[in-house]
């Protein structure tokens, strides 16, 4: 019997794993499917000067945005941080260190970076500050833009469900950039709102095979808006 | 009367053809889903993972994991599709989509467009507009004619960062329609009440007949 992959909390989940000036990444969209428990617990834990890997950097009082107020991160590659003020100021002071990547690029790093592929061209950024220092290469007339695979020491991830396996499903727009940062943690840590059976799941609807996942564990969720638009009527 | 940002959008309907696929930028471009001509099936990408978005929700129907990538919240359709940001851009990025509509700061008469930073003053990033112009079959960029001190935002060579080089191929301002041809740009429509001196005394791009 191995061990099991099911934590009672995300401090726990998060044990032995962490260590200072290591590259986290980080899911969710906006505060839309953001690994809010692991979040909170990475900023107990007090680990530091880390690199941060999420397309965007929370709110100054959510998500990633309580990592940045404690200065615990050191850098982000991300590809939009216009949500966040504490974010503008430390950048703008130089106390902050950013790498925009183009949202697409930065998936497609990620993806491929968990698959195993160092590198990838694309036209994305081509002409543009994203590329200069990049290896440029003609293909069929078009021009194209060398880009890395890109791996983290951790990642912490959101899903709908989950079982003691691993195997998650995502809800909704709640799964954008979990499923590929799934795949490039050296650890990966998911939190889920329900575990579930193991064998209640539908195997032909899961999103992320549980290989991907080697910790897992549920908490309550906040589940912030950012935006809220209705309609009259 | 210059056009008005909903007139704006109104007209920027008129780039929509039946069956397409769009993707819609964020502000000013996401008014263009109120003005779909009736009887037209438009189906719209959210580059956060959803295809086939709906209008936005009642408010007894809010969901938190349902949101546009202007991070408001959305409603499906029965047609919706939902998968992650890798599968999205590969529909972006592998010319999948016909449409983009997205805002800019600046064009340039070649159809070069800046829209994601002001060097030292404002740090928001690209989001996937980089993406978007490079892999989309078709690019319209809705905006104002000038800045808020009244310079032009339809230059020779743009002057901020680019998001993309040789990426649009119309712009619809409050002004009037202008297409990127070889040479410069092309007075396509003038918006009612605007004279053409108006567009040319506002305008730093070259002007060709």
């Amino acid at each position: 019997m191995s061990k099991s992959k099911v934590y009672d909390s995300a401090k726990a989940a998060l044990e032995g794993v962490l260590f200072d000036g290591m590259m986290v990444m980080s899911g969710g969209f906006g505060l839309c499917g953001i690994p809010e428990n692991l979040i909170a617990a990475l900023r107990d834990s007090g680990v530091k000067g880390l690199t941060v890997v999420s397309n965007n950097a929370g709110v100054d009082d959510f998500g990633l945005g309580l990592l940045l107020q404690t200065r615990q991160i050191k850098k982000m590659i991300s590809s939009y941080v216009g949500e966040n003020e504490t974010f503008e100021k430390q950048y703008l002071a130089k106390e902050l260190e950013l790498e925009f990547n183009p949202q697409g690029t930065l998936a497609e790093r990620i993806r491929a970076g968990g698959a195993g592929i160092p590198g990838f061209y694309t036209k994305t950024g081509v002409g543009t500050l994203i590329a200069e220092g990049k290896e440029h290469k003609d293909f069929d007339g078009e021009t194209y833009i060398l880009e890395r695979g890109l791996k983290a020491d951790l990642a912490i991830v959101k899903a709908w469900k989950g079982d003691a396996e691993g195997n998650l499903v995502y809800r909704e727009t709640a799964r954008n950039f979990n499923p590929m940062m799934a795949t490039a943690g050296k650890i990966t840590v998911a939190e889920v709102e329900k575990i579930v059976p193991v064998g209640s799941l539908d195997p032909d609807h899961i999103h992320t095979p549980g290989i991907f996942v080697q910790r897992i564990v549920t908490g309550k969720f906040e589940k912030r808006i950012e935006k809220r638009t209705v309609r009259e009527n | 009367m210059p056009w008005t940002r909903e007139q704006i959008a109104e007209r920027a309907a008129q780039e929509l053809q039946d069956g397409f696929y769009v993707n819609l930028g964020i502000g000013i471009p996401t008014l263009v889903a109120n003005y779909i001509p009736e009887g037209m099936t438009v189906t719209l990408q959210s580059e956060n993972g959803m295809l086939g978005m709906g209008p936005f929700p009642t408010p007894d129907k809010i969901d938190p994991d349902l949101i546009n990538a202007g991070k408001q919240t959305i409603t499906a359709l029965p047609k919706t599709s939902y998968f992650s940001s890798s599968d999205s851009f590969g529909m972006i990025r592998g010319g999948h989509i016909n449409l983009s509509i997205l805002g800019a700061m600046e064009v340039s008469e070649n159809g070069d467009l800046a829209n994601w930073m002001v060097p030292g003053k404002l740090v928001k990033g690209m989001g996937g507009a980089m993406d978007l112009v490079a892999g989309v079959k078709r690019c319209v960029v809705i905006m104002d004619h000038t800045d808020k001190s009244g310079k032009s935002k339809l230059l020779k060579k743009c002057t901020l960062p680019l998001t993309g080089v040789h990426c649009v191929q119309r712009i619809i301002t409050n002004l009037g329609v202008f297409d990127i041809v070889p040479g410069g740009l092309k007075i396509m429509e003038i918006a009612p009440g605007v004279t053409e001196d108006e567009i040319r005394s506002k305008t730093e791009a070259t002007l060709v007949a």
